[in-house]
């Protein structure tokens, strides 16, 4: 809620965002992609690395990264037409996960522009409905998370009564 | 001792430690655990009498010492009360912590009586915020706020602590070390880019320093002063940062913006290099951006890394505490001071920066000749500039001077001296108006010792009524002064100027009698409306031991200038009122 918020706050149009927990189960990774003009992605770099429990902000946009977002895709479709439909699952790499007399419910992943084409070419087919995860992206270029020491408190100030 | 002890108690028993002395608030049904343990506890509690006050008053608080002021609000309306002065000490960087109440943790969610999402209410309003779950968690939040709001760039932070956790019954183990791992503060500035500036500076032909409320916040001043006299640069100082520059120092030359002087904005407008002390950029210094500054070359000293280039891209950036990074600039100024032995290679050089920096300062000397800042006088009726000259001769620069929002508030900035950091309290950022008073109210318990003047307009001070009885009530002796000119001046003056003299909800008629009003409460009050009852009246309200309620009725029509229309560049500026059209009389 922080991060959507600082982001809505700041007039940014958040276009996905992905969550989960890392190994560390305290820890949980966003992948978050905004549509801001490139001078401002500093900026909301900036303003991301301000809130307090965001460890580490990184712009991957122009570091070595892998981009990718799994896609389900329901569709029904004639009788004639499930064999061209299996073979374009295949031709992206798509699975069937479950197989119905009017149709199929398929699983794509791949990077976002691939997904986009796939759902093109199956709307020509018949009647889909989908739904996507958002980018989950990963550089390829190992980033070590720097971390704060801690931090002593105050001395006692005044004199704490029993 | 027994260590094991309610929610409530060892909140105090954190705040204790934390060095809180004083804090504002008003009590609720949830708070009442925490109130019942204030009851005998040596932490003064100062109830307020509406809990946006009790932000301001934290804020006035925290403006004047620098420490951590402290406000408690109950959940519900009390919370969302306290958002505005929240929101306030964020746009301004005021350390403050906020305590509101929360229903039980089991009652959350299911629209409980004076239940709000304060926690999501705040996130935006606050650097940070807290939601207590759990009464173990307590200590830990409590020192990690202290130390969020008073550390980096300084900010509001909450913690919100439902009623079930103030009642619980827990073991108190101070916390010895506070985990932030996702909370850098940057202090100490890149060399690289420290040496890079001090190139700059010595090769700059027209430099200007433009000092904010960072200087403030970093307790800079005195470093401040040192670079100035190293280098002998101008200064211009934001509304922020009135006072980090005494304004009787040679150097100084005013505030710049869209109420700044003519100097100052000429200064900005013709400088070839900008040393921007935690400033910000903001919009009412800069004018359209575009045309700020378009000879400079900026140098950028923040503590925030997120301001840097926010507004104005830097040529050298430099990312750490302002007063840590002017020591060093300082140490490797003074090995070689500008003007003196700059290059013993090429003397010729050094004549001719000297002579450059000479005739830049022949060049502000002259802006100010031309448009002074000064006061106005009328022999007929009170200008409000005669009434912010007369507060300056009582104050001599040393008074604390609390303001409200509006037209008054920037003829006090224009006019009235400071001699240090820390004595103008204002709402600069939000520009809230009803800050004045109750932000007085906090200073005057930060510094009994001190004459503290709030001085608002008619309509800011309506805002604040209810303080009067705070006042009144632990006696303070506030120089309260209404600078009345019967509108809601600042819009009054827009409407004037950009919607053809339309006046439409501005006029404040029906303002009580202050004598009676002044009388109600207990303490003096008085109006004056003729300029040779000013001096006096003024002086027997610092005479006075007690608060003192001053309404002074000046010239209603009277506009704030020079100005810079919004979206101008700040060298287009509007320096008078227009001169009136001769066929009129016919």
């Amino acid at each position: 809620m922080r991060v959507t918020g600082l982001l809505s706050q700041r007039g940014y149009n958040i276009e996905s965002l992905t969550v989960a927990r890392t190994l560390d189960p305290g820890i949980s990774r966003m992948t978050i992609s905004v549509e801001v003009d490139s001078a401002l992605r500093q900026q909301v770099i900036k303003q991301m690395n301000k809130l307090i429990n965001v460890l580490q902000a990184n712009d991957l946009t122009d570091s070595p990264s892998v981009f990718r977002e799994l896609l389900l895709l329901r569709i029904h479709t004639s009788q004639e037409s499930r064999t061209a439909v299996l073979k374009e699952a295949e031709i992206f790499g798509g699975r069937v996960v479950d197989s119905f007399t009017e149709g199929f419910a398929i699983e794509v992943t791949g990077d976002p522009e691939k997904l986009n084409e796939f759902v093109d070419i199956m709307g020509s087919y018949g009647e889909i409905e989908v739904t996507r995860s958002g980018i989950l992206a990963i550089g390829l270029e190992p980033k070590k998370l720097r971390l704060q020491p801690p931090v002593p408190t105050k001395e006692l100030v005044t004199e704490t009564r029993s | 001792m027994s260590n094991l002890m309610s929610g409530a108690r060892m909140l105090l028993e954190c705040l204790s430690r934390e060095g809180v002395d004083v804090m504002f608030g008003y009590p609720g049904g949830v708070t009442l655990p925490f109130y019942d343990c204030l009851y005998d506890h040596p932490i003064r509690h100062v109830l307020v009498r509406h809990e946006e006050n009790a932000a301001f008053a934290a804020e006035g608080y925290a403006r004047t010492t620098g420490k951590v002021g402290v406000c408690c609000a109950t959940s519900g309306p009390g919370a969302t009360n306290l958002t505005t002065g929240l929101v306030d000490a964020m746009m301004d960087s005021i350390p403050i912590v906020a305590i509101t109440g929360q229903v039980s943790s089991k009652l959350i969610g299911s629209d409980a009586f004076q239940e709000a999402d304060t926690f999501g209410i705040t996130r935006s309003c606050t650097k940070h915020n807290y939601l207590v779950k759990r009464l173990e968690d307590l200590p830990q939040i409590v020192h990690e706020a202290f130390y969020v709001a008073s550390s980096g760039r300084p900010g509001p932070v909450l913690i919100d602590i439902p009623k079930d956790v103030f009642q619980a019954q827990g073991h108190y183990q101070p916390i010895s070390a506070i985990h932030l791992p996702g909370y850098k503060v940057f202090t100490e500035g890149h060399t690289g880019q420290i040496r890079r500036a001090v190139q700059l500076i010595r090769k700059a032909e027209r430099p200007l320093v433009y000092s904010g409320g960072g200087i403030v916040a970093a307790g800079a001043a005195a470093e401040l002063r040192e670079f100035v006299e190293l280098t002998g640069a101008p200064v211009v100082t934001t509304l922020m940062g009135l006072g980090s520059l005494p304004s009787n120092h040679p150097c100084f030359v005013s505030m710049p913006g869209m109420h700044g002087s003519y100097a100052a904005n000429m200064a900005m407008s013709n400088a070839d290099l900008l040393i921007a002390l935690g400033v910000r950029f903001d919009d009412r210094v800069t004018g359209r951006l575009a045309a700020f500054a378009p000879h400079a070359k900026v140098i950028h000293v923040d503590i925030d890394p997120a301001e840097i280039g926010k507004n104005r891209a830097p040529d050298v950036p430099i990312v750490g505490d302002v007063k840590h990074v002017l020591e060093r600039i300082n140490k490797v100024l003074a090995e070689k001071q500008v003007g003196q032995a700059l290059s013993p290679a090429k003397p010729e050089a050094d004549f001719h920066l000297t002579s450059a920096r000479r005739s830049w300062w022949d060049q502000i000397r002259q802006w100010k000749q031309e448009h002074p800042l000064q006061p106005v006088f009328s022999d007929s009726e009170i200008k409000p500039q005669h009434l912010m000259a007369e507060i300056d001769r009582l104050s001599g620069g040393e008074a604390i001077v609390a303001s409200d929002v509006g037209q008054h508030q920037m003829w006090a900035a224009q006019l009235l001296r400071f001699n240090e950091p820390r004595l103008w309290l204002n709402s600069g950022g939000l520009g809230s108006m009803g800050f004045g008073l109750p932000a007085a109210l906090g200073a005057q318990f930060a510094r009994p010792d001190k004459l503290v003047f709030a001085i608002v307009g008619d309509g800011g001070f309506q805002m604040s009524i209810p303080e009067l009885a705070t006042i009144a009530s632990y006696g303070l002796p506030i120089k309260i002064v209404v600078m009345n000119n019967g509108y809601l001046g600042m819009v009054r003056q827009w409407q004037e100027l950009f919607y053809n003299n339309r006046l439409s909800a501005v006029t404040l008629d029906c303002f009580p009698d202050v004598e009676k009003l002044a009388a109600a409460y207990g303490f003096k009050g008085k109006t004056v409306d003729k300029p040779w009852q000013l001096a006096a009246a003024l002086e027997e309200a610092v005479r006075e031991p007690g608060p003192y309620l001053l309404n002074v009725r000046v010239s209603p029509l009277e506009c704030v200038y020079p100005m810079v229309p919004a979206g101008g560049a700040i060298n287009e500026m509007v320096l008078g009122p227009p001169e009136p059209v001769a066929d009129a009389v016919k």
